[in-house]
């Protein structure tokens, strides 16, 4: 009898996940103190603000000063072996091959039938290591496609605490913590810096289209490293952000997000809802020239049959109002697709939205398309008809974002 | 150096008769061989100082009508006639033993007159219903995205056939289609022996037992080749299985077909997702802008083509076809004739089998699945020898035994498990032909492990992979690629993994002989 109870707890021990519905991320001490508004939402798992004490101000961090934003619910998989970098190059679309050590690129990957399973970003650590970000979880699929390979791909989402920080004043924030050298990473660059007895690495990357960097630490050094960057970026006016100012941003850097713009191959349960890389804009990524890749068969012989419906596309459309999620027509009366993303832009002062239409619009036939927006106006919809021209992404572009070594704002 | 429009690796039967066939449409082919013999499992060899024998396959009960007459295999030396047919001995350790005669049972002796009424009527019945599955399982499979009209009027056929069998017959079709065999029988037989055999064929071959749901298939399976015209007729080719080999060879060679033997490919060079070639283990590379694979599917793309060239889904699929084999292989040279007690000589010319009852071989089978091997288990005897007595020396015997059920991956290992496992195929044998192992010059046992590494079948398996329900038609060798393409452009598959499957029938080859045809390559 004692020794069922016993055994019985230490199952239930074992399986106690259930008793935190939502994780916290290593930096929750810090955010938590910091959540004002304690407006949260489910980031893969986690407890994240959607805002901390004010979106609009949030979004003015990142754009007039230095933003901290919490990216420890990434998916990470660190990826080692002599053959990381074939393996990658089989799974990916992109050419690893021409990834150099230090250097990051953003890719996707697809499906056998060449729709996409994610996209993400690849950060090759060494010749031989690799660290994979995306927003869904992929382990099985990497798993299976390492057969054959010398490689081992191990999963370190909660073992690596993240964070970004993104904004004019982000560089100076980091050399006033001391990371002597980080004023040279370029675009797209990574380096190890000391941090704590441990290692810091930080990259020149982000998801708004401005001057920022990600930095990732072992998760035991994440809130030295949040103390170290919050006192360097005092005078610097670092303030920690929610999601919805950090989705403004991406959306006027023209940047799309798996399972909000484009629905993922493994989550789409309408067989409509897959899209290839051709379809959402990803097209750029495919590298036939490079050796075999997952789902090189399917995107060619569908771009040979001509089988590609879709095609997603940055709109600016009339008016001031956002048109999230309004339908597209075609001369006002042709439904031809979806905004997927909307809102308008105080930095290009335009109304910006991203949607996915079925070609040939938005495709060959680009003219006479408009949205229509339903305004709430005191429980009354306003069914607004207004013009959309298609645009070329990213809505803006910020010299300071590529500029090396960074200005001093 | 000759050039050649298409390469062929494995001359298997199969690999032979797609060779054949392309060569007959004035392709320039080339087989490659990895062992020193041709004919793969379907061969005759010499087991012991002057005994010959089929190795492996020993019955000829499904050699496609259609390779037959293209490959003109009875000017090549095949000789199938009406005379040749063997009868099926359900042997019995007391008492005289049940006895089909003809194709599959045309007439049935040693049973109760009514179980003989009983059993004209499933007979037809049978034929009947694995005559509407025979267009399946011979052409190509039903393409679920663009059929041309050809396929589709083959279909119309098969449809067709069904509206022929009346509603009632239909719908009994539909009803007992994917039911087990053992409780099919029970609504229509009452002898045991006769049970037994039906139990017994319709699961050789398998990892099934009468009683696993969908066993009725292997049945059907069987019931829709045919010999001679004659649907479930059965044979002992002349010279044993390596002379049917002989013929296709001869028809290969003269169509122009070259062949090299000890010539292993170690790897099909892919460039650009397009097969172009082959490398030998040796290091050898010849090129060919068709590349046909007549060896395991498995093999094909994990081994020759690798992972890197094909996609994470696919390399899924192909390692997730099922293939331990459970038939084991045993040919014995014996010094005279064995007796099996209360059978005739005509009886001793034909298939015995030992499968008392359905029970008995749902017992054989139980231990199949934990990894043991039967302690009693059943099989299909023949004597070659007595008709062909150019395979034994003047008055010995050749006896040649499939055996059930011997797991693959046998718990102790076969190292261990061999001797243990002979002693119990010789104590069945003992019991229904007494004092056969004072008889004995020389055994060999082939397990699934030892068929493996002979014949390079990757788990001993029959079919190149277990042939049910879901390993079948669209989705045989895997589903989306069951026509013999590959995603391989210019690769095409030909061996038993293929749909229909295994047996010497030459069905796969010859489709996919047809589709590369068709294909304009
Ligand atoms: C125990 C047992 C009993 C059987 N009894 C019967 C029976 O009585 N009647 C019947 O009809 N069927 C029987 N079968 C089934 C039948 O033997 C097979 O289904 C059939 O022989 C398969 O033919 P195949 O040409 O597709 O393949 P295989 O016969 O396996 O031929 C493949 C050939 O490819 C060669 N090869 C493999 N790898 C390479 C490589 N890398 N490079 C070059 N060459 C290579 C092999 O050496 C082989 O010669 C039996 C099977 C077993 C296991």
């Amino acid at each position: 009898m004692n020794r069922h109870v016993k055994i019985n707890s230490a199952r239930i021990a074992a399986q106690s996940h259930f008793r935190t519905l939502r994780l916290g991320t290593p930096f929750q001490p810090r955010i938590d103190a910091l959540a004002k508004t304690q407006d949260w939402y489910n980031w893969a798992g986690y407890r994240a603000p959607h805002s901390l004490w004010d979106e609009e101000l949030e979004y003015f961090a990142i754009r007039s000063q230095a933003a901290l934003f919490d990216i420890s619910p990434m998916t990470k998989y660190r990826i080692e072996g002599p053959d990381a970098e074939a393996f990658l190059d089989r799974v990916t679309l992109r050419d690893v091959t021409k990834l150099r050590p230090g250097r990051i690129h953003y890719t996707a990957w697809c499906d056998d039938e060449g729709f996409v399973l994610d996209d993400g970003t690849l950060f090759r650590l060494s010749p031989t290591r690799f660290r994979l970000c995306s927003q869904e979880r992929h382990l099985p699929w990497l798993l299976d496609s390492a057969i054959g390979f010398d490689v081992t791909v191990k999963e370190e989402t909660e073992a690596v605490a993240g964070l970004a920080l993104q904004g004019p004043t982000s560089f100076a924030a980091l050399r006033d913590a001391g990371f002597a050298g980080v004023e040279k990473l370029r675009v797209f660059d990574l380096a190890d810096f000391a941090h704590d007895g441990s290692t810091v690495t930080i990259s020149r990357t982000g998801f708004t289209g401005d001057l920022g960097y990600e930095l990732f630490v072992p998760a035991d050094k994440a809130l030295s490293l949040w103390d170290r960057l919050m006192t360097s970026g005092e005078l610097h006016g670092i303030r920690a952000i929610g999601y919805t100012a950090l989705n403004r941003a991406r959306l006027e850097a023209g940047l799309i997000v798996a399972n909000a713009d484009f629905t993922t191959a493994e989550h789409a349960i309408r067989a409509d809802r897959l899209r290839m890389p051709d379809e959402i804009g990803l097209g750029f990524m495919i590298d036939l020239e490079k050796g075999h890749f997952n789902g090189r068969r399917a995107i060619l012989a569908a771009r040979a049959k001509c089988k590609l419906r879709h095609v997603l596309v940055g709109l600016e459309i009339e008016g001031n109002i956002p048109a999230e999620h309004a339908i597209v027509y075609h001369k006002k009366s042709g439904e031809v697709g979806l905004v997927s993303a909307a809102m308008w832009s105080p930095m290009a002062k335009r109304n910006i939205a991203i949607a996915s239409l079925a070609r040939p619009y938005g495709d060959t036939v680009v003219e006479d398309l408009w949205v229509e927006i339903y305004a709430m106006r005191e429980l009354q919809y306003q069914k607004l008809m207004k013009r959309a021209k298609v645009v070329a992404r990213p809505f803006i572009k910020l010299e300071r974002r590529t500029t090396t070594p960074p200005a001093d704002f | 150096m000759t050039s050649f429009d298409a390469i062929v690796i494995g001359c298997g039967h199969n690999g032979l008769v797609t060779a054949a066939t392309l060569a007959t449409a004035g392709r320039k082919v080339l087989v490659l061989e990895a062992g020193k013999e041709v004919g793969g499992a379907a061969r005759t060899e010499e087991f012991a100082p002057g005994f010959r024998g089929s190795s492996v396959a020993h019955l000829l009960n499904r050699l496609h009508p259609d390779v037959v007459k293209t490959l003109e295999l009875e000017k090549h030396g095949l000789k199938i006639a009406r005379a040749d047919f063997i009868p099926s001995v359900a042997l019995s350790k007391n008492g005289p033993p049940l006895v089909l005669h003809g194709a599959y049972g045309e007439v049935l002796t040693g049973a109760s007159s009514s179980e003989q009424s009983a059993w004209r009527d499933l007979r037809a019945q049978l034929l009947r219903y694995a005559g509407i599955l025979k267009p399946f399982l011979s052409r190509r499979p039903p393409d679920l995205d663009g059929m041309s009209l050809l396929e589709t009027a083959s279909l119309g056929q098969t449809a067709l056939a069904l509206r022929k069998l009346g509603k009632e017959d239909m719908r009994d079709f539909l009803r007992v289609l994917l039911m087990n065999v053992a409780d099919l029988l029970d609504e229509q037989l009452e002898d045991i022996r006769l049970k037994g055999l039906l139990a017994f064929d319709a699961t050789l071959g398998c990892h099934l037992g009468p009683r696993s749901p969908t066993s009725l298939l292997g049945l059907y399976y069987r019931l829709a080749g045919e010999t001679g015209g004659a649907a479930g007729a059965q044979m002992l080719p002349q010279g044993g299985m390596g002379a049917v080999v002989a013929a296709i060879r001869a028809s290969a060679e003269r169509a122009g077909v070259v062949i090299r033997i000890s010539a292993p490919v170690a790897k099909i060079v892919v460039e650009k997702g397009r097969a172009v070639g082959v490398t030998l283990d040796n290091g050898e590379e010849l090129r060919a802008s068709t590349i046909v694979s007549a060896i395991n599917p498995a093999t094909t793309f994990l081994d020759l083509v690798g992972p890197r060239e094909i996609d994470t889904g696919f390399v899924r699929k192909v390692k997730n076809i099922r293939m331990r084999g459970d038939a084991a292989k045993l040919n014995l040279a014996l010094d005279r004739p064995p007796q099996f007690t209360g059978v005739d000589a005509a009886g001793h010319n034909g298939r015995l089998v030992i499968a008392p009852s359905p029970d008995h071989v749902e017992r054989a089978f139980n231990p199949s699945k934990y990894g043991e091997f039967s302690q009693e288990p059943v099989m299909e005897i023949t004597l070659p020898s007595l008709a062909d007595p150019s395979l034994a020396p003047g008055g010995a015997c050749v006896l040649s035994t499939v055996v059930q059920y011997a797991p693959y991956a046998l718990k102790e290992g076969w190292v261990a498990g061999k001797p243990k496992f002979l002693k119990a195929i010789m104590a069945q044998l003992e019991a229904y032909a007494p004092s056969i192992g004072k008889s004995i010059v020389h055994a060999e046992l082939l397990t699934p492990a030892d068929i493996e590494t002979r014949y390079r079948m990757p788990g001993g398996h029959w079919h190149h992979g277990e042939l049910q329900a879901d390993q079948m038609l669209m989705s045989r060798p895997v589903s989306s690629w069951s026509g013999y393409d590959t995603p391989i452009e210019g690769l095409f598959l030909a061996g038993a993994g293929s749909h229909p499957g295994g047996g010497v029938s030459g069905a796969p080859g010859l489709n996919a002989a047809w589709r590369i045809i068709a294909m304009g390559r």
